[in-house]
């Protein structure tokens, strides 16, 4: 886990100044030098890590916590095999109860701990936890914590107690594309946007995703503010070395969607988080190591 | 050339004094060109060679002593100086291949004229250094200008003979061995052996022939296939002062791997590799760049190995390869400053080590112009400065100490008061004496140990 208390400088600024000094380099006298750019990169992809992880942790404390922790808490009661039933009933409940409130997101990855009243502070320094928790990952790998969000529809259904204690990273592999979700120590394979997983032990993908995004779906605003969240984060991040980035096609993904009303979001939904999760790590990892290569 | 040479002996309250051999006048502006690249004794401690970013080397040599000055006994004068590298430029990848000489190595002398090999990025160089007192009088086809004569006008002929001259040093180039590096050179060692010389770059390490300029074999070769899976490159590489078959280098990942020729012609399969595990509550941003070994340097008796990296001197003993044997801190108040230091490129300055005769005491560079000596034995260290301000006539060179927190004691200097343009990133020590050279910028200092 990168100390940044020491640090004066936050993670964005010293990406913009490694890009500076790599930039530098190609017009300095005597050619790129390979050792000082090696190096710079390793402090570029520090920073990105934690740029990132801040980030999502920015995303995840716009949140109402409480409602989030409720919620998660009761998610852990879900059985596995009523989701179907409970999906129509959940929505409406999920209006009502949602009214007003902000909503939680869909996250990628569910980090929490069990039975905490005063969980906002508690998970916000969970995050860095959940980093001591697990090995420092490969350079490749990628690390996300993130507060899952999705079941405020769930609010009303479940009982405050959760007995499961989640503890859970999830790991995109940026060459292959592969999300891996070590939860209690136990692997997992799943797709982008697993989110309750958590507590439940394995569940067949689709039924998750069909779930979460039930509950999602109650506020499509928020939907598109985390998609747009990400796509702000993906572009601070990509603008330096993809000025010609466009997001259009995820903006014509997102329009199309809305505009086929809930059932659109739900099959497009998988995609659409695929797509942005996707293209954010993978363009990210794709320039820096560019920048290495020469 | 606007250099300044102080020579001063420090004591541990002995006698001092100090010469200087160019006005103070000029020192004001720092010609970058004049910047002092690398110093080293050559293996009597006889000369001492400096080489600088305008590509040119200068060699001092030791008075020898006279009773009529004792206190000017050994004293360093200049010998020679010649432009070792021209700038370049390389059409085909059009890039500038800069003059500066990273690194000069003395060969050991084996007859009258001296021998040393300077390198820029590129291109390594064999120099002799020769000394001329007399010259040749009373040629007959030609007059002493040098001018053909009219063989009509020779009337008689005589023997030309041998008359004194003053005394000139030429240093004359005598191979030049180019063309076997793609990335930038970075160290070059002469083998025990006095026949072949290792030259080192980002990537690979050359073996050559003295002899054999149009020729070099690659011994390693860290390059992957892929340059984006590219994750260290070698910073340094060494031959064993007494074994011609074993070399180490070192890497930017903070290892050290020691190679034995004999095993393969390649040598990317180390035999021994030593590292310390990184400290996992020291982890930031600048993890990577603080553990990357700027320098690597092996004992005088061939048992141990010290390594600089940006913080800490290590050395290694080469029997043990999982943590060194004794690590000192050469500025660890600098820990916390680490973000500045990353963007004014401080970071990144490559600070040498090197050891005295004994292997009793290793020495390497600071900022301020501070520099600093550990002691093995008794664990003592000591930092030392090297400011013409502190260095007056018959001064005691005065310890210094920087003040890392709380109340600043009256000669103590506070870290934020350190001048970071002033480093010293190289030294050496004379293989015998107490006497080293230090290079502060443009100016060289020679400091000896007056021995009663």
């Amino acid at each position: 886990m990168i100390n940044t208390m020491e640090c004066a400088v936050d993670a964005q600024s010293l990406i913009s100044i490694s890009l500076m000094k790599i930039h530098n380099s190609r017009t300095q006298r005597g050619g790129i030098k390979l050792h000082k750019n090696l190096l710079v990169s390793y402090v570029l992809r520090n920073a990105r890590q934690v740029y990132i992880k801040e980030k999502y942790a920015e995303i995840y404390r716009m949140q109402q916590y409480e409602e989030v922790m409720t919620v998660c808490n009761e998610i852990q009661e879900l059985n596995p095999l009523d989701l179907d039933a409970e999906d129509a009933d959940d929505e409406e409940q999920a209006r009502a109860a949602c009214c007003g409130e902000e909503a939680s997101l869909c996250g990628s990855a569910c980090h929490r701990d069990a039975a905490q009243p005063a969980a906002h502070a508690r998970t916000a320094s969970a995050l860095p936890g959940c980093e001591e928790d697990c090995k420092e990952p490969e350079p490749s790998y990628y690390r996300s914590c993130c507060m899952e969000a999705s079941p405020v529809s769930h609010c009303d259904q479940f009982p405050a107690n959760s007995s499961a204690h989640c503890n859970k990273t999830t790991v995109l592999d940026l060459d292959t594309h592969v999300v891996t979700t070590v939860e209690n120590g136990y692997l997992h394979q799943d797709c982008c946007c697993d989110a309750l997983q958590c507590g439940q032990g394995a569940q067949s993908p689709a039924k998750k995703r069909k779930v979460e995004f039930g509950c999602c779906v109650s506020d499509v605003e928020e939907v598109s503010d985390f998609t747009a969240a990400r796509k702000r984060a993906k572009r601070e991040d990509c603008s330096y070395s993809h000025p010609d980035y466009t997001d259009t096609s995820n903006i014509s993904n997102l329009i199309s969607i809305f505009g086929s009303g809930f059932s659109g979001l739900l099959s497009r939904q998988a995609d659409l988080e695929q797509i942005c999760s996707k293209q954010v790590l993978a363009s990210l990892g794709a320039w820096t190591r560019a920048i290495v290569a020469f | 050339m606007h250099r300044h040479i102080y020579q001063l002996q420090k004591g541990h309250g002995l006698c001092t004094s100090i010469l200087t051999f160019s006005p103070p006048l000029c020192s004001a502006s720092c010609v970058a060109a004049d910047i002092i690249s690398t110093v080293e004794f050559n293996s009597s401690g006889e000369l001492l060679a400096t080489g600088d970013k305008g590509g040119r080397v200068v060699v001092f040599q030791r008075e020898q002593e006279s009773k009529s000055q004792p206190q000017r006994r050994g004293e360093y004068n200049v010998y020679s100086t010649f432009q070792s590298h021209e700038p370049e430029f390389d059409y085909l990848k059009s890039l500038e291949i800069e003059e500066k000489i990273n690194k000069i190595k003395w060969l050991p002398q084996q007859n009258a004229a001296y021998f040393l090999l300077s390198t820029n990025d590129k291109t390594v160089k064999l120099w002799k250094i020769s000394e001329r007192d007399k010259r040749p009088e009373g040629y007959n086809l030609k007059d002493e200008d040098g001018r053909i004569r009219n063989p009509s006008t020779i009337t008689s002929l005589r023997v030309p003979v041998l008359q004194p001259m003053d005394l000139m040093v030429e240093a004359t180039a005598r191979r030049v061995f180019s063309n076997a590096h793609t990335y930038h050179i970075n160290s070059i060692s002469v083998n025990s052996d006095l026949q072949t010389f290792i030259s080192t770059d980002d990537l690979r390490v050359n073996l050559w022939n003295l002899e054999i300029t149009d020729r070099s074999f690659n011994i390693v070769d860290i390059k992957p296939a892929n340059m984006e899976e590219l994750t260290e490159v070698i910073t340094s590489a060494e031959f064993h002062p007494q074994q011609c078959h074993t070399f180490a280098y070192s890497s930017s990942k903070g290892s050290i791997r020691l190679c034995d020729m004999r095993q393969a012609a390649l040598c990317d399969k180390h035999c021994k590799y030593f590292e310390e595990p990184e400290d996992p509550s020291t982890r930031s941003f600048f993890s990577e760049i603080i553990s990357s070994i700027s320098d690597v340097k092996f004992s005088h008796n061939g048992r141990y190995l010290m390594t600089r990296d940006y913080l800490t001197v290590k050395v290694w003993d080469l029997q043990m390869e999982n943590k060194p044997l004794e690590t000192y801190q050469v500025h660890d108040y600098l820990r916390g400053k680490l973000c500045s230091l990353y963007e004014n490129d401080c970071i990144f300055d490559k600070f040498e080590c090197v050891w005295n005769g004994s292997d009793s005491v290793i020495m390497t560079g600071s900022y301020n112009n501070f520099f600093r000596m550990f002691d093995r034995n008794t664990k003592r260290d000591v930092t030392l400065e090297a400011s013409r301000e502190n260095s007056k006539p018959r001064a005691i060179l005065k310890p210094r100490k920087v003040c890392v927190g709380g109340k600043r004691r009256k000669d103590e200097i506070s870290v934020d008061s350190l001048d970071f343009s002033k480093k010293i990133l190289h030294t050496t020590w004379h293989p015998h004496e107490n006497i080293i050279a230090v290079a502060a910028t443009n100016n060289l200092y020679i400091f000896q140990d007056k021995v009663n």
